[in-house]
């Protein structure tokens, strides 16, 4: 029953946190602090700061973390499935749709209009983003090296990431 | 088999380099999926990411689904699902488990202050390369500008933007066919 109980809580965070990121910190807190008290205040903020310093989406980390203190390995691999049970369905459904609908003059409109929109918004991302990530002028003059390291190479992300990582150990450590 | 391992490996590097949220894996899907293995072009990734923002669940996640969907069907999209899930509930097992003795490590804590910005710099250049394929009309150019300004500056929630900019387009496509134009 606990199982069934742990993924039908986190079923309901996944299938209606919209937004993914921080917009979904609200819904599980409500559920596994307030509601279920599976965890105390102190300890959900413990699980931010590890969702800070380890990959992945943060309501990804919530389930497995959660689910591993609450009934173990199997616990996590449980909750886990739950929160991406609704996306799973979801996503392949509307897929399906658009894929098979691609050409009809509907589908093209309303991409047409999406489409330009998907950059504004990744733009606006960069704006709040910059403002939480960017805290001294230490880190903006990291954001500004890793720019240049893009302009002028081909550099793949992750050897981005994992060199202003190292860039951020030597520069903060003075 | 060989093309769904493909799909897995790429969405667990995904999954594995993706710090700060959903946002911060455009930057690796787009140099592995659009970029290096040219599976998917830009316009398709930026109707897939818009698909993606507006459902409920991860965004991560959801482009994962989409694209492994695309790509190669049902188990396509379960390749990519657990790709992109792996490497977290990996990650955060091994902190669950040795948590209260790497809490505190600051090499780790500096890491993601270098880190942070990087992702930043990053997803600009990913905003910077996706608008490359879209023509420069003053249609698009306006709705790029709204939705900015609706989001970053006042706050918008992103899927009513999205829906608004999706009649906006409809609106505008239908009228171009009255005028004759395509």
């Amino acid at each position: 029953m606990a199982f069934i109980r742990l993924f039908w809580v986190f079923l309901k965070i996944g299938a209606f946190s919209f937004g993914g990121g921080y917009a979904m910190l609200p819904l599980i807190e409500e559920e596994v602090v307030h509601i279920h008290r599976w965890l105390s205040s102190v300890e959900f903020v413990d699980i931010i700061a590890i969702s800070q310093m380890s990959p992945g989406p943060i309501a990804i980390n919530a389930a497995t973390f959660i689910g591993f203190r609450q009934l173990g390995v199997i616990g996590s691999i449980v909750a886990t499935t739950g929160v991406v049970f609704a996306s799973f369905f979801l996503v392949t459904t509307l897929a399906h749709f658009i894929i098979k609908y691609k050409n009809a003059p509907f589908i093209e409109g309303v991409f047409s209009g999406i489409r330009p929109a998907v950059i504004g918004l990744i733009s606006a991302a960069c704006v709040s983003l910059f403002q939480t990530s960017v805290v001294d002028m230490k880190g903006f003059a990291i954001g500004l090296i890793v720019l240049a390291i893009l302009y002028k190479s081909k550099l793949h992300p992750i050897g981005i990431i994992m060199l202003s990582g190292v860039m951020g150990i030597v520069i903060y450590s003075f | 088999m060989k093309e769904y391992f493909k799909l897995f490996s790429i969405f667990f590097r995904v999954g594995a380099f993706t710090f700060g949220g959903g946002y911060a894996m455009i930057p690796i899907i787009q140099k592995e999926i659009v970029e290096s293995h040219q599976l998917i072009d830009e316009q398709d990734f930026l109707d897939i990411i818009a698909v993606s923002q507006s459902l409920p669940g991860p965004v991560a996640v959801n482009t994962a689904v989409f694209v492994g969907y695309k790509l190669k069907g049902i188990f396509g999209a379960i390749a990519g699902l657990l790709g992109t899930v792996l490497p977290s509930l990996l990650v955060i097992l091994l902190l669950a488990v040795f948590y209260n003795n790497i809490k505190d490590i600051t090499a780790i804590q500096l890491f993601f202050q270098g880190v942070r910005p990087a992702i930043v710099a990053l997803i600009l250049m990913s905003a910077l390369k996706l608008s490359k394929s879209i023509s420069k009309t003053s249609f698009n150019i306006s709705i790029i500008l709204f939705a900015f300004i609706a989001v970053a500056l006042l706050k918008v929630h992103p899927i009513p933007v999205v829906v608004l900019c999706a009649v906006a387009g409809l609106i505008h496509r239908k009228k171009e066919g009255e005028h004759g134009l395509h």
